[in-house]
């Protein structure tokens, strides 16, 4: 099955650069094992929400506002498309995904397919 | 034997079989089909046909194996029809094949540990925790012990089209979300267990709190809670919280019916007649209890038949072993670290110290302020304040805790004895 893992991190948390996540033995030792593995099939690490500017179009108008269309206590910091035999799988990759362990959460969603 | 007697004994040879064999044919068909609510049609087609059939031709040696194969068949009747797609059709030609042939005398149809399997991984499915605590309880409910929707809500109190909305939610989740059908493997095992433990408990409570005549279903549900827990204890005979749970189950439900008067009102563990209890369901309980302690792997569910045991061994009320039951209640919040399990070991120190030892127990509590707005907090030192004589504050605490209940019947027990104080 597959499934896309939304990463959430709390407003307000650290940003680690990509040279932090590269040296932080956390995610390295979770790359290197989604990378044996190849479960994972795409994603991206996405820039912080002050960043993001959402789009709604009423009528003819294209309305544009800064930051995420809900304001929340976490935001998705990144995404990772993964195909596994079910949900427990699933789980047990989300619950070893560093954000899961730092006081953020992994969003579990099947694909509509 | 005339014709309507015979009839009689098959209405009663398929009630039977539907208390016994319902769980086990769905839990068959939906591992056969992967497909809940097909799973779901086909047992209620079987089970109806059983009821001309076995007028006709008599009742089948193995009613279960006999209400499988039919179940079966029809479900292969149903996919066939639908099959339009080649994909369809290889999905059909597998479950044929994995059915192997559909013949009710195969020695192997119905061997006892496949058909075990089933019904294991369907619980284990029903009470997976993606699934919401609520539909987990409703899924059981419905698929393992084969009650009907109607039913499930009036059990718990909920219209019937949103106990259908849950259901249908839960179902879709499974399958959408890819919820595994099976018994978890040996690293997810414990956690599962605690989680499958915890659904068939809270069942049997919430059957445990219906009070009266006309809460006869939910009532109910402390017998399906225990026909689940026995499949349980029957299927994990090694694993001692599923004893426990057991245990607990048969411990609590041998006092059930002296737990209430005639009129519904609330009788306390004090003035409840012991003689009434059901001798052989604690008994069996008690034992259950010694087997599943000589494992050496105490946990919550041992600890509670424990201290249950502690109540229906006691020949009478002054008997109760106090100091033991307090000594339990400590254990127990080294388990499961809760106010509520805090506030009944107070009750029990309160009993075998004195109450002021109580007292100061249930004042540390109050401070923590973790039970605030929990009736049994001011009940507790209410009932702690009597038993010192200082009925003044006693009955201030439960105006107080009059002020928080929500349950008739513990309603009119608080105010049974806030009459009483005031009087005295």
């Amino acid at each position: 099955m597959k499934y896309v893992m939304f990463i959430c991190t709390p407003v307000g948390g650290e940003e680690l650069s990509p040279e932090e996540i590269a040296d932080d033995p956390r995610f390295t030792s979770y790359i290197d094992e989604v990378r044996t593995s190849g479960v994972v099939k795409g994603g991206a690490r996405l820039r912080p929400a002050t960043d993001a500017t959402t789009v709604r179009v009423q009528g003819d108008e294209v309305l544009l506002s800064d930051g995420p269309f809900v304001e929340s206590k976490e935001y998705v910091a990144g995404f990772d498309i993964i195909e596994v035999a079910d949900l427990d799988e699933a789980i047990a990759l989300a619950s070893r995904h560093p954000a899961a362990l730092g006081g953020g959460s992994v969003e579990v969603r099947p694909v509509w397919e | 034997m005339n014709e309507d007697e015979r009839a009689d004994g098959v209405e009663e040879a398929v009630a039977a079989a539907f208390r016994d064999e319902w769980g086990q044919v769905v839990a068959t068909l939906i591992r056969v089909t992967g497909d809940w609510d097909l799973a779901e049609e086909c047992a209620q087609d079987a089970f109806t046909q059983a009821l001309d059939r076995w007028r006709r031709d008599g009742v089948p040696r193995r009613p279960g194996a006999w209400l499988t194969t039919t179940a079966r068949n029809r479900a292969l009747d149903v996919l066939r029809r639908e099959a339009v797609g080649a994909a369809k059709l290889r999905e059909v030609a597998v479950l044929a094949r994995d059915g192997g042939p559909f013949d009710p005398h195969d020695p192997d149809f119905d061997n006892d540990s496949g058909v075990a399997d089933d019904r294991l991984r369907l619980l284990f499915t029903c009470c997976h925790p993606a699934l919401p605590i609520e539909a987990r309880v409703a899924l059981t409910l419905r698929t393992l012990a084969g009650l009907t929707t109607p039913e499930i809500a009036r059990a718990f109190l909920v219209p019937e089209a949103t106990m259908a909305q849950r259901l249908v939610r839960a179902k879709r989740k499974i399958r959408n979300a890819g919820i595994p059908y099976r018994v978890p493997p040996a690293h997810l095992l414990p956690e599962r267990t605690t989680g499958v433990l915890g659904v068939v408990y809270l069942l049997f409570n919430e059957g445990y709190a219906a009070t009266s005549g006309a809460d006869l279903l939910r009532t109910n549900l402390c017998a399906e809670a225990l026909r689940l827990a026995r499949v349980l204890a029957r299927l994990m005979p090694d694993e001692p919280e599923v004893l426990g749970l057991l245990a607990l189950l048969l411990l609590h439900d041998a006092r059930r019916n002296t737990r209430v008067d005639a009129a519904g009102d609330l009788v306390t563990l004090e003035d409840q007649d012991r003689t009434a209890w059901d001798r052989a369901e604690a008994d069996e309980g008690a034992a259950l209890l010694e087997t599943a302690l000589r494992r050496g792997r105490p946990g919550p569910y041992q600890i509670q038949a424990a201290i249950a045991a502690c109540h229906v061994t006691a020949a009478t009320a002054e008997e109760t072993d106090w100091a033991d039951i307090a000594a339990l209640y400590g254990e127990l919040a080294r388990h499961v670290p809760s106010d509520v399990v805090r506030l009944n070991r107070a009750v029990a120190v309160g009993m075998s110290e004195s109450p002021e030892a109580g007292l100061s127990l249930v004042a540390e509590l109050e401070k923590a302020g973790d039970l605030a707005g929990y009736h049994l907090l001011p009940a507790t030192r209410a009932d702690l304040l009597r038993r010192s004589g200082r009925m003044r504050e006693a009955a201030e605490a439960y105006e107080k805790a009059l002020e928080l209940v929500e349950n008739d019947a513990e309603r009119r027990f608080l105010e049974k004895r806030l009459a009483e104080c005031r009087s005295a």
